[in-house]
């Protein structure tokens, strides 16, 4: 009796200690089961690797226009090289929220995208010739920000903008600059998207566990994050001054040049639903995502159409956004509160996403590591 | 009933079981606070937060910076002594006030596991643990093998409360009629091995809430009796160990796996203190003397009044939640402190808004400004919780030269799998309210019900 006792602990004992920490295993071919491993093969090969395809091409053409820009630097090359600019800052939309194995390591966003940049700074760098991309306090000196002023912001005309690349007493600067800007976003994607197309993948993949750092778990937060702080916050609430009290006008996406604001806006919207809806780059096709997920999930426990509610939020967001100015830097200053309304329609969906989604999923929001009851 | 009351209270025992659980909750303590350590959450939980939530009456309990870590130290040298019985009061004593101090830091951080080792290290101040098998004893010289039944006695009916009362609190329609929230956790655990595709039928969901309810009231008295003992402990360490599987929940299957060996007779025990003395090179036989440590309840009415009083507040306290209106798991009035484990999946949002109440200037606070995810996480969906930081962000922008600030917040919970809805008064200023055991009235009553205890 007592060794038959004591050989039940062992056992006990040593599947506790190896399940914790177990996170990589087949779940099986067992039908009524959700299929995770579709899930995220979905999302890897169908929307994210796709994504950063589409991107990685716009920013070789955003590369190309720049160097032609600085062999003949003229007005008409400066058009070609601003919309290659938009051409990528508009794909670069479908690709942020991935933040997630190469881009999480080399904190790709923040490198990539952060604004408002600081004017100073830049033209500092330009003066000494000399900066070190990679520091952490050089992110809002660099990427579609920096871009942005270097092509839009110089001087109020495109005759204006190129003098400062051809009569300008540092021209050479200006020039070595944004072709050093450009060639670090290059850089970075590359390494993100060969990252995706080589081991990554498979790594992702099969990384179909459900502790917190499994693939579906880190994916989530990360879909959340970028809705909360990049979309919902950055786009449109802190321009709104729904965090300061009064509109903030130049913090804005692509401040300088102004009438883009509402596209990068929408176009990352959409991503986001389109992530969610687990549509496929480029296509009208479905797969498996969080919708299905949840969907299935609803099956077991018979509660709200959840999915269904998000949706229809994202949809309410994306109508109410609709009516604002091209330019959110003129919106909050002519009418906020169109832009503070979205931002409501779209603060309604952090509860939905946050609160009952990650509930009924039971995921764990980020970074929250210690002992339950 | 007198006399007889004085004869158990003169009744004695083999005192091995209490040295046993002496030394494996001075070992099980060790290691949690060491685990605690390793894993960086000191640093995490109690240096890097720059507000902490404190309980309602010890505001003055806080973190002390860096020197938190001294604390830690101080409670994990006072397992040590507990552990070899060397010093046990001052150890034992130590333990409970540093221990308790670091729960008392933070309420974020509350967890009834923790709340029972409080009250356990509290209680174990007043029994002679280190009368038998310990340096103390070795020391002076005296070792008692037989010490009174009731100290024992008192380990076993502590126990006894965590598991009934936690079984108890699971008799609602939520646990009982939906299997809520068991049938939110367990699909997600779909990479368990050999359990994992197990956990998407509706039926393990139910057979796990009945068997665990099942459990919690009957345990006691299957573990109280000698002939049902063995399967009662079996029982113990399989749903520990279940437990351990399924949920984050740190070492405390562990610690009440090993706790359950105290409802065992002392032929145990001395196989167990046996095997430490071969391992060791310790002389047992020196402390196995038969002299009994006698008791005399007349001289000691103050300690057997304390205990009384002691453990008729552990019974009455879970059920303060009468006192209150509303749904227990919405407000939660009276939830903490009564063994209400695993209820609830409870999840919420706060977004508060600080208001000019004369310009009607208004913004939003960025709440990772001030408080960690999991403060976050926890302040959301509890309302002592969001009125304690709605003051403290009162006064930070008050002393950032805002003036006339109104708090309000906009809040939604989702319970149990149920649709989310609005949590707090979003017209009420919080600002305003004060903190008492009162009824919170400015928390929208819950759209449910949830019958049951």
């Amino acid at each position: 009796m007592k060794k038959s006792l004591f050989l039940v602990l062992v056992a006990l004992f040593f599947i506790a200690g190896c399940s914790s920490s177990d996170d990589s295993n087949d779940t099986g071919g067992i039908t009524d089961n959700f299929d995770r491993k579709a899930l995220l093969t979905n999302i890897a090969d169908n929307i994210v690797i796709p994504s950063y395809e589409s991107f990685s091409t716009d920013i070789s053409a955003l590369k190309t226009a720049t160097s032609t820009f600085i062999t003949t630097t003229d007005a008409a090359n400066l058009v070609v090289l601003r919309n290659a600019w938009i051409k990528a800052y508009t794909s670069w939309q479908s690709v942020s929220m991935f933040e997630i194995g190469k881009a999480e390591e080399l904190s790709l966003r923040n490198f990539m995208n952060v604004y408002p940049v600081t004017v100073a700074e830049i033209e500092t760098n330009i003066t000494s010739g000399t900066y070190d991309f990679t520091s952490v306090t050089k992110q809002d000196e660099q990427g579609f920000g920096a871009l942005d002023y270097l092509l839009n912001g110089l001087s109020g005309t495109d005759t204006g903008i190129v003098e400062f690349y051809t009569t300008n007493a540092n021209a050479a600067g200006y020039k070595k600059y944004l072709s050093d800007l450009v060639n670090r976003m290059s850089d970075l994607t590359d390494q993100v998207l060969n990252d995706w197309k080589g081991s990554y993948r498979g790594t992702f993949i099969s990384n179909s566990g459900s502790s917190a750092t499994s693939s579906l778990d880190k994916l989530t937060n990360d879909f959340i994050f970028h809705y909360e702080k990049h979309l919902r916050a950055a786009k449109i609430g802190i321009p709104a001054g729904v965090f300061s009290g009064s509109p903030l006008d130049t913090t804005v996406e692509a401040f300088y040049k102004g009438d883009i604001s509402k596209a990068l806006f929408d176009a990352n919207l959409n991503t986001l639903q389109d992530f969610f809806n687990g549509k496929h780059f480029g296509s009208t096709t479905t797969g498996e995502s969080l919708k299905t997920y949840l969907d299935f999930l609803n099956t077991i426990k018979n509660g709200e159409d959840l999915s269904t509610l998000i949706n229809n939020q994202f949809n309410t967001a994306r109508t109410k956004a609709s009516s604002l100015d091209d330019n959110f830097s003129s919106q909050v200053r002519t009418n906020n509160s169109l832009m503070t309304q979205t931002y409501d329609e779209l603060q309604k969906n952090v509860v939905f996403l946050k609160v009952d989604m990650l509930s009924a999923m039971s995921i764990r929001v980020d970074f929250v590591d210690a002992d339950g009851d | 009933m007198t006399f007889k009351l004085n004869e158990y209270l003169k009744k004695t025992t083999e005192a091995a079981p209490l040295a046993v659980f002496r030394i494996f909750f001075g070992v099980m303590m060790l290691i949690s606070i060491i685990r605690f350590w390793s894993y960086g959450w000191i640093d995490k939980l109690y240096i890097q937060p720059k507000f902490f939530f404190s309980y309602y009456g010890f505001e003055w309990i806080k973190p002390i910076g860096i020197y938190t870590y001294i604390i830690f130290a101080i409670c994990g040298i006072s397992t040590i002594f507990i552990a070899l019985g060397f010093k046990y009061r001052i150890a034992i004593v130590t333990f409970f006030i540093s221990f308790t101090y670091i729960e008392l830091m933070d309420k974020t951080t509350y967890l009834n596991h923790y709340y029972f080792i409080s009250l356990l290290s509290f209680v174990m101040i007043f029994l002679p643990a280190n009368r038998y098998y310990a340096l103390d004893a070795k020391l002076k010289r005296i070792s008692y093998q037989l010490i009174p039944n009731w100290t024992i006695d008192v380990i076993k009916l502590l126990l006894g409360i965590v598991y009934f009362y936690a079984g108890l609190a699971k008799l609602n329609s939520d646990w009982l009629v939906k299997a809520m929230p068991l049938k939110i956790w367990l699909p997600s655990k779909y990479s368990v091995p050999l359990l994992g595709d197990l956990m998407q039928k509706e039926w393990m969901h139910y057979l796990f809430s009945y068997s665990g309810a099942i459990y919690d009231l009957t345990i006691p008295l299957l573990l109280l009796y000698r002939k049902t003992r063995p399967f009662a402990f079996i029982l113990v360490v399989i749903f520990h160990v279940l437990t351990r599987v399924l949920f984050p929940i740190g070492m405390f299957p562990y610690i009440m796996i090993v706790s359950t060996l105290i409802f065992f007779d002392a032929n145990l025990h001395h196989k167990i203190l046996g095997f430490i003395s071969k391992v060791f090179k310790i002389n047992k036989r020196q402390f196995d003397t038969n002299t009994a440590l006698q008791f005399f309840p007349k001289k000691n009415k103050v300690l057997l009044t304390s205990i009384t009083i002691f453990f008729a507040i552990q019974l009455l306290l879970p059920f303060r939640y009468m006192l209150y209106p509303g749904e227990l798991f919405w407000t939660e009035e009276g939830f903490r402190f009564s063994w209400r484990v695993m209820l609830m999946e409870k999840a919420g949002y706060a977004n508060f808004k600080i208001v000019d109440s004369i310009t009607k200037k208004r913004f939003y606070v960025d709440n990772d400004d001030f408080l960690t995810a999991f403060q976050q996480k926890q302040m959301a969906s509890q309302p002592d919780f969001i009125l304690q930081y709605a003051h403290y962000l009162k006064k930070h922008f008050e002393s950032q030269g805002h003036q006339n600030i109104q708090v309000f917040v906009e809040s939604y919970v989702a319970l149990n799998g149920r649709l989310s809805t609005q949590y707090i008064d979003p017209t009420v200023d919080l600002g305003k309210q004060k903190e008492s055991f009162k009824h919170k009235n400015w928390i929208i009553p819950f759209k449910d019900e949830i019958k049951g205890l």
